[in-house]
Order: C-alpha cells, then sequence, then structure tokens
C-alpha cells in the first residue's frame, strides 16, 4: 500500500493537525520565533532541525501554552490545534493533556517508576488500578525501559540514571490521559525534543522503531539536533535558523534538493 | 467554585433562621438591634454557604470523579468520565474538586501579611490619637525629659529620657555587638573548616533561641553582681548590663546575615586576589570588606533593631528608672521597658494609657524605618548579583 | 618594601626556589595572628554564654525534681512547682501555632507558587519583612487594642494566643518559602508539562517534599512562642491562676516566661533555687526544641530525595 504523505503544500484543512499562523513570539525584547507560519501534518513524524538558539524548543512550548508560564514571554499571532485556536481554550489542563512532552533534560519525578508513570492518568482522573497496571507496562515498553525497571518499579525515579530517566520522561509523555475512560489514553501529540542526546546509539534505533509505530495514532514531533535523525524519521522537516523559519518541506527534498542554500549547507555540514 | 446549587441556598436559609432564634432566645427579642442581628445572620450564612459549597464539592469529587454533574439539590448525580475506585482515588478526586476554594484561600492568607500590618499600625494608631488631640504637647512630649505619669498633680508625659537610655543603650551594645558579630562572621565564612563552621552556626543559632526573659535574668542574677564587683557601681542592673546583655541578643543576627552576605560575594574575587599572593586576611579586608559592605550594613541595621525593639531583658537588666545617665553604670529606662512597667496600671482610655500607646507608635516607625533600609540594601546586592 | 623583599629573597630563592621569604613568613604569621583573632571573637561569643548555662545548671540543680516540674507555684510563689506555668506555656503555644501554622503555610505557598512578580507580591514581601521586625512589646500593644478590646476577647488564653500567632506569623511564611524554593523548578514544568493543575502540583509534588522543612520552620516557631513574654504581658497572662479551676480559653492564663519574670522581679523572698530552677527549665524546654529542629534539619539533608 502507498501511503501518501501530505506535503505542506498539499495539505487541507482535514489533515492539517497543528497550524502556526504569523506567530511571533518575545521573552522581554528578544524575539524568539519571527513570524513564523506553518502547519503541520496529521499521523506524520515531523522534524524540526535547525541550530542552537534558533527558537526550536520555543515552538513547542507554543503548542501546549506552557510559553506562558514564563513570565516575561509574549505571543503574537495564533497556534491552532485541530482547528481550535489554543489560546481561547478555556482549560489549558485539557490542552497540555493532548500533547505530550520530551525536554533534553531528563527530569524523573521524586516518586517511584511506577508513580511517575501513572501520574498523567491519576492527574487526568484515572485511578482504576488495572487499568493504570496495563498502561504503566505499555508506555515503559513503548519507552524501552520496561526491561531495566520491572523488578524495582518502587526505585525512586530521581534515582535513575540519566538515559534511563530520559526514556522515562518518554514513557510518561506516552501516559498522558484525556479523562478517567481507559480508551482515552494516549497524547495526540507527541513532541520530542531532543530526547536522544542521554540514549546510547542501540536504544535510541529501537525507540525511533517503536516513533514510527506511533504516528499511526499521533502526530509527533521531533526537534533534533542530529540532522540524520530528521532524515531517518521524519515525512516533513522544517529548518529554523536565528528565530526564523527558512524551510520546510518533504524530508527527501530538504535532504537533497533544498530550496535555500542555507539549508542545503546545514544538512550537508557546511554551515557558518 | 462550582455553580451554587439548592443545598448551599437551603444552608443559608438554615442558618439566618438558627442564628435569629438563638440570638432571640438568649438576649431577648426587644434587646437586639436590628443592624447587629442582620450582620451576624450574614456572617454566619457566608460561612455555612461556603461551608456547604466546600463539603458538596469535595464529595461530588469523592463519589463520582472530577467532573461530577449535579442536580438542582446540589446531589452528585452522574459524571461523564466514570467514577474514581477506591479510597485513595476517591480521595484524590475530591481533593481535586476542591481546587478552586483552596487557591481562593490561599490567596487570602497570601495577602493577609498586609492586612496583619495594617491592623498593627492602626490599632495602636486608634488607642494611642486620643492623647494627640487632647491635652498633650507634642514638642514637650519629644523634648522634655521629665516622665512622671503618676504625679499626684499633673502628670509629666517627657519621653526624652526614655529615647536617650534606648539609644544610649542601644549604641553601647552596638559598640561591643557589631565587632565582635562581624570577626564571628569573618571567621566562620572564611578561615573555619566545615566541622567548626557547622558547630558555630548551630550554637550561634541556639543563642538566638534563649529567650528574652531569660537574659533579663542572667543579666540580674549573673551579670549584675560581677559588675558591682569589677566596677564598683552601686547597682548591677545599670545601662553596661543592659548593653552586655542586649550585644550577646543581637549577635546572632548580626553574624547570621553578614555571612549570607560574605558567603555571597563570587569565588571569582576570592580567587583572583590569591592568584596575586594575597593572604586570606588581606582578602577580607582589601576585598570582602569593599564588596560585601552593604550586607554588612544591613546586618548592622537588623541588629539595630533588634535591639531597640527588645523588652524583657532591658526591663530587667538596665535598672529601670527615668533619668538621663550621666556614666555607663547609671540605672536607664528604655521606650520598651516603660511600656511593659507601666501598662499594667494604666486605666484604659485615660491619657497615661494612650501615651504608652503613643510610645508603641515611635517604636514601630523606628522599627519600620530600619526594617525598610535593611531590606532596601539586602535587594540591592540580591538584583546585582542577579543582574 | 620591594627592596626590603629582594634584598633578603634573592639569597634563598636562588638556591631553592619553593623555601617562603622572610616577606613570605611575615604575611603568613600575621595571617596566623588575624585567623585567631576572629577566633578570639567568635569564642568570646559562645564562651561566656556556655559558661552561664553551666553556672545557671549548677545552681538550679537542687530544685531540678520530678516534684519541683508536676506541682504548682504555693505560697505566693515562695514555694512549691511550676506546673500551672509549664502547662499553661503549653497551651499557649499549641494555640498560637494552630493559628499561625496554617496561615503562614499558605501564605509562603502563595508568594512562592501563585504570586508573580508585579507590585502586589512586592507589597506584601514588604510586609512580610516589616511584620518580623515590630518590636515584641507592640506586638503586645496590638493585641490589646486590637483582641483584648476591640474583638472582645478580654485578657485570655485566646487573645494572647492570637497575639503570639501574628508574631510568628512572617518567619513561617519566611521557612515556607525557603523550603518551597528547595524544590527544584524542573519537577513543578514537568508536572504542568503532563496537565497538572496549579493545585495537583502543589499537592503532589511541591507540598509531599517540602513537608519536613516546612515542619522544621513551624518547629522553631515552638520556642519562640514559649519564650516571649512582651506579647501576652497585656492580652492575657496572669500572676497567679489556681490550676485547680482548669483552664479555659477565654480565661487567664499563668505563663513560664512571665512566672520567671515575676519570681525574679516583682516577687520578694523567692529562694534562689526556684528561681534558678525555672529559669533552666524554660533554657531547656527552648534548646530541647531548637536542638530537635536542627538534628530534624540535618537529617534531612542527609536524605534528600534528588
Amino acid at each position: 500500500m502507498v501511503t501518501v504523505v501530505p506535503t505542506p503544500e498539499t495539505l487541507t484543512e482535514h489533515n492539517t493537525h497543528i497550524e502556526f499562523s504569523d506567530v511571533t513570539v518575545r521573552y522581554g525584547n528578544d524575539v524568539a520565533l519571527d513570524n513564523i507560519s506553518l502547519k503541520i501534518p496529521r499521523n506524520q513524524i515531523f522534524g524540526i532541525i535547525g541550530p542552537a538558539n534558533s527558537g526550536k524548543t520555543t515552538l513547542l512550548t507554543c503548542i501546549n501554552r506552557t510559553l506562558e508560564l514564563e513570565p516575561t514571554a509574549s505571543l503574537n499571532g495564533t497556534v491552532a490545534v485541530a482547528g481550535q485556536d489554543v489560546m481561547t481554550m478555556q482549560d489549558v489542563y485539557k490542552l497540555r493533556r493532548r500533547v505530550g512532552m520530551v525536554f533534553p533534560l531528563p527530569v524523573g519525578l521524586p516518586m517511584s517508576v511506577y508513580e511517575n508513570v501513572a501520574y498523567a492518568p491519576r492527574m487526568a482522573g484515572l485511578h482504576d488500578k488495572d487499568t493504570l497496571d496495563a498502561l504503566v507496562h505499555k508506555c515503559l515498553q513503548q519507552a524501552m525501559l520496561w526491561d531495566e525497571v520491572k523488578d524495582r518499579m518502587n526505585m525512586l525515579g530521581t534515582k535513575l540514571s540519566g538515559g534511563q530517566q530520559q526514556r522515562l520522561t518518554i514513557a510518561r509523555a506516552l501516559s498522558l490521559t484525556q479523562d478517567a475512560r481507559p480508551e482515552n489514553t494516549g497524547p495526540e501529540i507527541l513532541c520530542l525534543d531532543e530526547f536522544s542526546i542521554a540514549i546510547d546509539p542501540v536504544t535510541t534505533m529501537k525507540i525511533e522503531d517503536v516513533l514510527l509505530e506511533l504516528k499511526k495514532s499521533m502526530t509527533i514531533i521531533l526537534v533534533t539536533n542530529l540532522v540524520q535523525q530528521a532524515h531517518r524519521l521524519a515525512d516533513t522537516t522544517a529548518f529554523l535558523n536565528d528565530s526564523q523559519l527558512i524551510e520546510v518541506g518533504e524530508t527527501e527534498k530538504i535532504f537533497s534538493a533544498p530550496d535555500q542554500t542555507m539549508t542545503l549547507d546545514y544538512v550537508t555540514g557546511d554551515f557558518g | 467554585m462550582g455553580r451554587i446549587s439548592g443545598l448551599e441556598i437551603i444552608a443559608f436559609l438554615t442558618a439566618i433562621v438558627v442564628t435569629t432564634v438563638a440570638r432571640v432566645s438568649v438576649e431577648g427579642g426587644d434587646a437586639i438591634q436590628p443592624a447587629s442581628l442582620f450582620l451576624t445572620c450574614l456572617g454566619y450564612g457566608l460561612l455555612v454557604f461556603l461551608s456547604a459549597n466546600i463539603v458538596r464539592n469535595f464529595a461530588g469529587g469523592y463519589m463520582l470523579g472530577p467532573n461530577a454533574r449535579f442536580n438542582w439539590l446540589g446531589w452528585p448525580t452522574g459524571s461523564r468520565t466514570g467514577a474514581p475506585r477506591g479510597f485513595r482515588a476517591r480521595m484524590m478526586s475530591g481533593l481535586d474538586a476542591m481546587e478552586g476554594h483552596v487557591e481562593w484561600f490561599i490567596r487570602v492568607c497570601g495577602w493577609s501579611a498586609i492586612l496583619f500590618v495594617m491592623a498593627i499600625f492602626f490599632f495602636v494608631i486608634k488607642e494611642g490619637a486620643p492623647a494627640l488631640t487632647g491635652s498633650l504637647d507634642l514638642v514637650n512630649f519629644f523634648s522634655s525629659s521629665k516622665w512622671d505619669p503618676t504625679a499626684a498633680g499633673k502628670a509629666e508625659y517627657g519621653i526624652l529620657a526614655l529615647i536617650v537610655g534606648t539609644l544610649s543603650v542601644t549604641i553601647l551594645s552596638m559598640l561591643m555587638a557589631v565587632p565582635l558579630g562581624l570577626g564571628a562572621a569573618i571567621y566562620v565564612s572564611e578561615f573555619a573548616g566545615t566541622r567548626t563552621k557547622e558547630t558555630l552556626k548551630v550554637l550561634i543559632e541556639l543563642l538566638a533561641a534563649i529567650p528574652s526573659v531569660v537574659w533579663g535574668f542572667i543579666g540580674m542574677m549573673v551579670l549584675g553582681p560581677i559588675l558591682v564587683a569589677t566596677t564598683g557601681a552601686s547597682v548591677g542592673v545599670n545601662m553596661l548590663n543592659g548593653a552586655l546583655i542586649l550585644a550577646l541578643m543581637s549577635v546572632p543576627v548580626i553574624v547570621s546575615v553578614a555571612e549570607d552576605s560574605l558567603r555571597a560575594v563570587p569565588d571569582s574575587y576570592r580567587e583572583a586576589a590569591l592568584a596575586m599572593g594575597a593572604t586570606r586576611w588581606e582578602i577580607v579586608f582589601r576585598v570582602l570588606f569593599p564588596a560585601a559592605k552593604s550586607g554588612l550594613l544591613a546586618a548592622v541595621l537588623l541588629g539595630v533593631g533588634r535591639a531597640i525593639g527588645e523588652t524583657m531583658a532591658v526591663l530587667m537588666a538596665t535598672g529601670h528608672s527615668g533619668r538621663i545617665p550621666r556614666s555607663l553604670v547609671d540605672p536607664v529606662q528604655t521606650l520598651t521597658a516603660t511600656i511593659a512597667a507601666e501598662m499594667g496600671e494604666a486605666p484604659r482610655g485615660g491619657e497615661h494609657y494612650q501615651v504608652l500607646f503613643l510610645i508603641g507608635i515611635v517604636l514601630f516607625v523606628f522599627a519600620f524605618i530600619v526594617n525598610m533600609i535593611a531590606d532596601l540594601i539586602v535587594k540591592g546586592i540580591r538584583n546585582e548579583k542577579n543582574g | 618594601m620591594v627592596e626590603h623583599e629582594s634584598a633578603i629573597a634573592l639569597p634563598t630563592t636562588a638556591a631553592h626556589p619553593f623555601v617562603s621569604t622572610k616577606f613570605e613568613q611575615l604575611k603568613l604569621r600575621r595571617e596566623r595572628t588575624y585567623k585567631y583573632l576572629f577566633l578570639g571573637m567568635a569564642i568570646m561569643l559562645v564562651v561566656p554564654v556556655l559558661a552561664i548555662l553551666a553556672f545557671l545548671t549548677i545552681k538550679a540543680w537542687p530544685s531540678l525534681t520530678w516534684s519541683f516540674i508536676s506541682s504548682n507555684p504555693a505560697n505566693g510563689m515562695t514555694a512549691g512547682g511550676i506546673w500551672a506555668p509549664l502547662f499553661g506555656t503549653f497551651l499557649l503555644v499549641l494555640c498560637s501555632l494552630l493559628i499561625a501554622a496554617p496561615v503562614g503555610v499558605l501564605a509562603g505557598v502563595y508568594l512562592n507558587e501563585y504570586a508573580r512578580d508585579n507590585w502586589g507580591t512586592r507589597i506584601i514581601n514588604l510586609a512580610v519583612v516589616n511584620l518580623a521586625g515590630v518590636p515584641s512589646i507592640v506586638h503586645g500593644l496590638f493585641g490589646l487594642g486590637a483582641f483584648v478590646y476591640f474583638a472582645q476577647m478580654r485578657k485570655s488564653l485566646i487573645a494572647a494566643s492570637c497575639t503570639v500567632a501574628v508574631m510568628t506569623l512572617p518567619v513561617i511564611i519566611a521557612s515556607t518559602k525557603e523550603a518551597l524554593a528547595a524544590v527544584p523548578m524542573a519537577f513543578r514544568v514537568a508536572c504542568w508539562n503532563m496537565g497538572a493543575s496549579r493545585w495537583q502540583t502543589i499537592r503532589t509534588i511541591v507540598l509531599p517534599n517540602s513537608i519536613s522543612g516546612i515542619l522544621t520552620g513551624v518547629i522553631l516557631q515552638v520556642s519562640r512562642a514559649a519564650g516571649e513574654t512582651a506579647p501576652i504581658l497585656f492580652t492575657g497572662v496572669a500572676f497567679y491562676i489556681n490550676m485547680d479551676q482548669g483552664f479555659a480559653l477565654d480565661e487567664k492564663f499563668m505563663a513560664l516566661s512571665f512566672h520567671l519574670f515575676t519570681i525574679s522581679k516583682q516577687v520578694q523572698n523567692v529562694p534562689e533555687s526556684i528561681q534558678y530552677g525555672t529559669a533552666v527549665v524554660l533554657i531547656g524546654l527552648v534548646l530541647v526544641v531548637n536542638s530537635a529542629s536542627i538534628a530534624f534539619r540535618i537529617y534531612l539533608r542527609n536524605r534528600k530525595k534528588w
């Protein structure tokens, strides 16, 4: 079966999942995102590449509105998830439960591994023991952590190694639950911000396989410094530099014949 | 906070009826003023209303989860998402359902600090202000050294001697406490090894814990006889005694704030000086003192604040005699001790009572200024460090 | 200075480059002198106090018996023990903390978790600082005006407890803030990213991991409330209460600190051993509570969860 990957040019309203329109973000007077317009298609892995400090992480925090936790930040323009402007959403917690976030610095919460993964469902109201057990098992397996922690589920999340904590945060992001109904588990968007920097290459490859499987049920946004990782995984790739969106297109095109020379320089390593 | 349902309204109305019936049956129908009855009914009514709202939300969360729906009476009837199972899960979802109330309560508590400061100012003024409109002459109040509130004919209210007493004891105690406190802070932060440092800090912390009445007792019973024997003073409880006690009492504040500000000096300063061959005492005098000077000033100010506000120790250890002191071993009387000693005998609403509250205002304003300056200095340091 | 240094230093440095010169030795000696000077200052603070405490304990030793603690003052304070004041102090501490701890802790939670950096927050912080600096006797005046007369509590245990509660409030707020700030921000951000609300985050992550630090701060206030005299002086402490009638919230009470004041300053012919005994019991009470809080803090530092 040949699946037609919708490129940004062929996107319709139906298969657009997240849409940035003229988004400008400032921290105080520093511009972090400069007038970005971007459509992220549904059920794809969407790669975002770009040098450090180019606004990649800020882009992610706009989606689940954690940007507003930064006191100096201000946002102009609209970010829409599934056609709905996030800034007008009444229940911001509901939004955040739809968007799983994994940040580069691993943070294990000071509670047991089991409770770490069961945290999000519990906060959403899902307390049923059997459902939780199954969910924790599934998420830890997807994050390739199950085999290492299955015999010590009561260990503190903060006492795991860096790589294990990183996979724990992935498991937590996958465990997001909309409400107390067990069929509503799993985020609809998964944002991975350089998820693999603390994880060994073999495990990383396994997780990448899982991601390719997961994209059938969710949209995955992959921010990475490893250009090859984006090449391997992403269906569509965007290149950010200095707060600006330089180019976005099908991954093959970005990596072989991009419109901008700057993009070509970056993906081939001639940048700067 | 959730929507209002019949439960809260019923609770509100019941509270009003019960309050009215209770007051009428206890006090008799005719004696009650309508305005007072209205206020009590409203007060209890709102209290019960709020409690009912909190209980209903908790119960809804407990029984049916955070998304419970209620019928018109306030009884939880169903939920979009299914009920939690197990006690722990139910408690958690009940607590979550109370989120709005808890946050509201937290906010009120946060703002209460302002309320208390204003209330202190208001009530001290309220009790003391009538003296200002009465016969009291403010110029005389501050410039006369005659303090004789119980005189047979005309009572004398001049607090100059008390101010001089407070200031002299404070200054004398600071002359002892500041060098000692700064020296100890320097030792703790720059010279001491880890174990000595911890021990000294714990000891100084315990020093701060000794109650002021015990300090006063030590001044009377231990220091007094020693002072009589060594200085030939006629009485043991005098200015020097009080100053010594106050010095020991204010040292912990000085040490801890000064140590904080010394520690706030970046290590790079020390390392740069060390690299140029400076010894540690040279670092202390040439590098740390200039860099930490505002923090050290704040430490001294807070010590002054503590010494001025101290009551029981100076009441017991300074001799408490309302004359301007001529020598170090004369007894003196301070502002705080005067209030403590005389408020018991001053009838409410009398001039003496009001004047004592006026002294309280003077103390309040004094402490306010000292703390404000110290706080501004400390904040300034913090901003400098961050910026 | 430079000539002096080189004149002495040259011959030695030529042969042994790392042997210290006379000038360096002078500097070292001076450094040592200063070190001992500062050490001496620190010792001058601690040693006399320890000596005084030892002296008090020795003087009090004969009276420190169980019957001294468990019997009431008798014969116009010249005989008997300290049970009534001790129990009164216990009640005062209990009531004042029951009032101050919830308000103070929640205010700390507000300031650290909810308040944004705006003028309102700055005013609250300023108020906390100033509340902490108000002289204790002014707190006493406030209690007299506000609780005893305005709120019509009369001179009673509850009025004194309210007064002491207001006095201890700023310190509880400050220590709560400190304990909450010690919980890394990353934990909160992780929870918010999982859709937990502010209150859920506080309830599940912030409070469980700072509650011991908060308790340490509250325990410290036990000793402060037990030791203060000035705030209760006009708000409800009594010279003498007959214990047989029992205690009530709206009645006057005896307190250990005020009892020490009366038997050492106001009542004549009190035997020295009773005076010293009362003082030592009060110091002991306060020091035990403080040491417990310090030990608790050290224990916590050693078993951090992250």
